[in-house]
């Protein structure tokens, strides 16, 4: 299959609903979190000797208000927020690395908090001992974190460094390390922080591919994330978090629209190409075909690509304009795509509500042998150029063949190299 | 998932010991066990390394101590008794001066993980530790090699080590739990440690002595244990701890002191240990 974004099928409302009836796993009740920031920060004895009674004045910065909410067993949570609006400070109060100053905060089961990828390693220390350490800071005995190092070198393929220092080791090599790490994790409960912001694209693929998988298998997952399409895409529920206190809890396209809007919403400045506030489309479906009809995720190099999008507007959508970029593994541009409606005599330029729209078609396929995505994005009222919806990554494929050259594309030409006579020897 | 896992239980936050005693039980063996294999494993020369410093220091006092000042002749045993001595007290300072900044120095690990805070002290001291046994064997070499036959009361110099890793386990505590808020900790604590050097009976001997700096001396809590040791291990007719602070009475402030340091440490440290990761 080459679609990416896994599709909201009637399934997903089963899902739902069954998820609401699972036994809760997290529970927070009415959790704050107040840092004291100092105007003059005293960070020395000798200060603190020499004026004892010094004033010391403080501003308050509430970084969680009366946040409360519930985590079911099963559940893949999303918490979005901007930056600053205490998102994290959460997650570390339910990691147990900061404490909250009221509030409880309850949870079942083993927890596996990845505040950061590969977050704890020691570089003086060999990958072995590292994976080890990490397995009992996660809370596993060492004699199972023993038991976990094969797998994780494994999944790593790392297993002829393992007695090398990772200080010695690649970064690619440490962000492999990492992910296995927390592939194998196994814990009942993840708590995930912006992960994904490292790496690329095809290191991020792997992580959707990853929860993909962790939320099939009925794992717990919490992800903090600024990235709608995931929560979107993946998460069950969502929660907005703004200025320390809690917006909205519930559907997550609802926590995207609500998290566009308070990013997008209070703009006047920029009248050219700011983003609608709205979140009124959605992919039904997308994929590639070959000659033959059926779907495909690898393409041979100089075949058409038959591809094949249905998107569903939500609301009244006026003017639509449908982007499609075609993109390397790197994110560079290769080319797009952009289509309006088609419109017989008198039809109005707008979607009603529900109404689908397919955009398909062949494309010449000069692509070079490599991976590529494609990115989609549907604008409406294009005369001001905004944006509905973004969604990055629609598609990924993969285009095999023999014939390599520098760049994406190959492009027909007439160039030759002839060697040209050589000039008659003077006498 | 089982139905006991679904049991629903308090978040506390970070503590000294946070995430449960046996957790932090293995991840303090697991640290001091790797920083030992590094430092003795790591380099080839890695022990003769640990060994060189206190006797170079031990070659440079003695000859000092010997020739000028002419103590020698006036404390029995002085050359092994000084070699004890500056191991044993080496041992607490390297323990105390690592542990100011060993929490500092682990800020990832503490602003990003559930990490047991005491862990990261204690691994330090327990370091020392390691580092003091494999010292005490080539002092007990030379011990043997100067004439000194083992007695019974070898067996109580296990009190006199249980003594001094707790004060230097409590001072630990204490020096890293407050090194993130207060930077000039590891400053103050070098000149501390340095009058504690003078004022413990390292390079002398307590009888020899006179009167007010006596008095100074009989108050810190360091002082007892290394006349103890002196007494157990290589003088049985030294004065002990009693002896030398003057009767059983005046004993009771060194080990008041003594105590005080502790359940300070406790306190201190319980108190900043759920905080640390918001003042690095």
């Amino acid at each position: 299959m080459a679609v990416n974004q896994e599709i909201e099928a009637p399934a997903g409302s089963e899902r739902r609903a069954r998820l609401a009836q699972a036994p809760v796993v997290i529970e927070a009740r009415g959790v704050e979190k107040t840092f004291r920031i100092p105007h003059n920060r005293v960070d020395t004895l000798k200060e603190r000797a020499t004026n004892p009674w010094a004033r010391r004045a403080y501003r308050e910065l509430h970084a969680l208000r009366d946040i409360s909410f519930e985590v079911h067993l099963g559940e893949f949570f999303g918490i979005v927020g901007r930056n600053g609006s205490g998102k994290s400070t959460l997650l570390k109060i339910m990691s147990s690395i900061y404490r909250a100053d009221a509030g409880r905060v309850r949870m079942a089961g083993r927890l596996a908090p990845f505040i950061e990828l590969g977050v704890g390693f020691n570089p003086e220390l060999t990958s072995r001992e590292n994976v080890v350490l990490n397995g009992v800071l996660m809370g596993l005995s060492r004699r199972e974190a023993r038991r976990r190092l094969d797998a994780v070198l494994d999944f790593a393929e790392l297993r002829d460094f393992m007695d090398l220092k990772l200080k010695n080791y690649s970064s690619g090599m440490m962000v492999r390390l990492a992910f296995a790490v927390m592939v194998e994790a196994d814990a009942d409960i993840m708590l995930i922080d912006e992960v994904l912001a490292v790496g690329d694209a095809a290191f991020s693929q792997k992580c959707m591919d990853f929860f993909r998988e962790r939320r099939a298998a009925g794992k717990t997952i919490v992800l903090v994330t600024h990235d709608m399409s995931i929560v979107q895409v993946m998460c069950d529920r969502g929660m907005l978090i703004h200025d320390g206190a809690r917006r909205y809890i519930g559907d997550p396209e609802e926590t995207a629209l609500r998290y566009y809007r308070l990013n997008f919403g209070g703009e006047v400045e920029g009248t050219r190409a700011h983003v609608v506030p709205d979140v009124n489309v959605r992919v039904v479906d997308a994929w590639l075909e070959n000659d033959a009809g059926e779907r495909v995720d690898n393409v041979e190099q100089g075949a058409p690509l038959g591809f094949n999008v249905v998107v569903e507007a939500r609301h009244e959508l006026a003017n639509p304009g449908f982007t499609f970029e075609f993109l390397t593994a790197d994110d560079l541009r290769v080319f797009g795509i952009s289509r309006t409606l088609e419109l017989s005599p008198g039809q109005p330029d707008r979607l009603a509500p529900g109404q689908r729209v397919r955009v398909s078609g062949r494309i010449q396929n000069p692509l070079l042998p490599g991976r590529y995505f494609v990115s989609c994005w549907i604008s409406r009222n294009r005369a001001h150029g905004d944006l509905a919806l973004h969604i990055l990554r629609l598609l990924d494929f993969v285009v095999y063949g023999t014939r390599r050259a520098p760049g994406s594309v190959s492009v027909e030409s007439d160039v030759r190299a002839v060697p040209e006579p050589l000039p008659e020897e003077e006498a | 998932m089982s139905e006991q896992a679904l049991e629903l239980r308090d978040v506390r936050g970070p503590s000294a010991l946070g995430g449960g005693a046996r957790r932090a039980l293995e991840l303090l063996y697991l640290i001091a066990a790797t920083e030992f294999k590094r430092t003795y494993f790591g380099t080839a020369l890695g022990y003769v390394w640990s060994l060189a410093r206190p006797l170079m220091l031990f070659g440079v006092l003695l000859a000092v101590f010997t020739q000028a000042f002419h103590l020698g002749s006036r404390v029995p045993h002085y050359a092994v008794l000084l070699l004890l001595n500056i191991v044993l007290f080496g041992f607490f300072q390297e323990a105390t001066s690592t542990a100011v900044n060993s929490i500092v120095n682990q800020e990832s690990v503490v602003r990003k993980t559930q990490f047991p805070r005491l862990v990261i002290p204690l691994a330090v001291v327990l370091n020392s530790v390691f580092n003091l046994v494999l010292n005490l064997v080539v002092v007990f070499v030379f011990i043997l090699a100067f004439g000194i036959s083992p007695r019974w009361s070898w067996l109580l110099f296990g009190v006199v080590l249980a003594g001094l890793f707790a004060i230097a386990t409590a001072i630990s505590m204490i020096l890293s739990s407050l090194n993130p808020r207060f930077r000039d900790v590891g400053i103050i604590w070098s000149v501390i440690s340095t009058a504690l050097f003078y004022g413990t009976p390292v390079l002398y001997a307590i009888e020899i002595v006179s009167r007010p700096l006596r008095d100074v001396v009989a108050l810190n809590p360091l002082a007892p244990i290394f006349e103890e040791a002196r007494k157990w291990v290589i003088d049985p007719h030294a004065p002990g701890a009693a002896a030398a602070a003057g009767g059983y009475a005046k004993l009771l402030v060194p080990i008041g002191i003594y105590v005080a340091v502790c359940v300070l440490a406790v306190w201190i440290f319980s108190r900043e240990a759920p905080r640390i990761a918001e003042e690095l």
